[in-house]
């Protein structure tokens, strides 16, 4: 079992590294890009009595990591994917 | 003044700090604690997160060691009045344990930035900062890339009204502008207070300005405030 944290900066908050991928992709002539915004994926592999519990479980222990660590809810939101 | 200095994997200015903190406690160092012990010295009358990079900045800068076992420590601390004084990488592990508000982002200029800067003192209502003047300009050096305060308007507004604002980026002669934005930091901001003002948190090194030999000793009213409001 696997789960898969996707963070991404919140509406709002600039992102100057999204900015400069932008430009980046701009001088390479992909003239129709838009807004970029980059944020991270963080793969955690489920071991133990927490991989065999039911997903709504799993799902909320997981939540509970990312609201504890992987994301900084001042800036950045997150969504849980489980996985196999 | 009873100090403590937390150094943790990657901090590398702890040795600066004690430094400063040295010179205006007459002559006695702080304590030194690692990120690893549990417990702090009994007693303490602040506490110091220095700058450096903890734990090569992973995840984000300051995240991994808010979450180190001294933090618990530090926090319990903190919420029963011992000051803290948390810098560059000490001001980021402080936003991401909670103990300020906001965050610290990647520099508007995506660049590691190291020079001398000018910071315009936005209260003396605070025992950090009682020896200089309001409005005050001081000359002191920044090392960081993620040095971007970011907070929302309501509470950055809240933060003026309550007088929590500690140091904005200005030009030499106090003019505070987008010019004169360092790093991209919400209203110019360079360090602010908790709600009981008894935590402070500034990206730039006053520590790096209190000897001569070093270029300006503008940083010292810091430490010298520090230790008559707490001696």
């Amino acid at each position: 079992m696997k789960a898969r944290v996707h963070v991404s900066l919140k509406n709002g908050v600039l992102d100057p590294q999204g900015k400069a991928i932008g430009n980046a992709l701009h001088s390479l002539g992909f003239a129709d890009v838009g807004e970029v915004r980059q944020g991270k994926l963080i793969e955690l592999e489920l071991t133990g009595a927490l991989a065999a519990k039911p997903k709504a479980e799993i799902e909320a222990a997981v939540k509970d990591m990312a609201q504890k660590l992987l994301a900084n809810m001042v800036i950045e939101n997150f969504s849980v994917e489980l996985v196999g | 003044m009873k100090a403590a200095i937390v150094t943790f994997p990657g901090s590398n200015r702890e040795r600066d700090m004690r430094m400063a903190l040295t010179k205006v406690n007459n002559g006695k160092p702080p304590i030194d604690v690692w990120h690893g012990d549990s417990d702090l010295p009994a007693g303490l009358d602040l506490i110091v997160l220095p700058g450096g990079f903890s734990y090569g900045d992973y995840l984000r800068c300051g995240a991994v060691a808010a979450n180190s076992p001294i933090m618990r420590a530090v926090k319990a601390r903190a919420d029963a009045g011992v000051r803290v004084l948390a810098v560059c990488n000490g001001f980021q592990i402080a936003c991401e344990a909670g103990l300020l508000p906001g965050a610290l982002m990647t520099n508007a200029s995506l660049q590691f930035i190291c020079r001398d800067v000018n910071l315009r003192i936005e209260t003396t209502q605070s025992e950090f900062t009682k020896k200089y003047r309001k409005g005050q300009t001081i000359r002191v050096p920044v090392a960081h890339h993620d040095g971007n305060y970011t907070l929302d308007t309501d509470s950055v507004k809240r933060l003026e009204d309550e007088d929590r604002i500690a140091f904005r980026y200005a030009d030499a002669l106090g003019n505070v502008a987008a010019t004169t934005n360092l790093n991209g930091s919400v209203a110019n901001i360079a360090g602010i207070y908790n709600a009981k003002k008894t935590v402070l948190g500034l990206m730039p090194h006053p520590e790096n300005a209190t000897d001569p030999v070093c270029g300006g000793t503008d940083g010292l009213g810091l430490f010298e405030s520090i230790a008559e409001s707490l001696s």
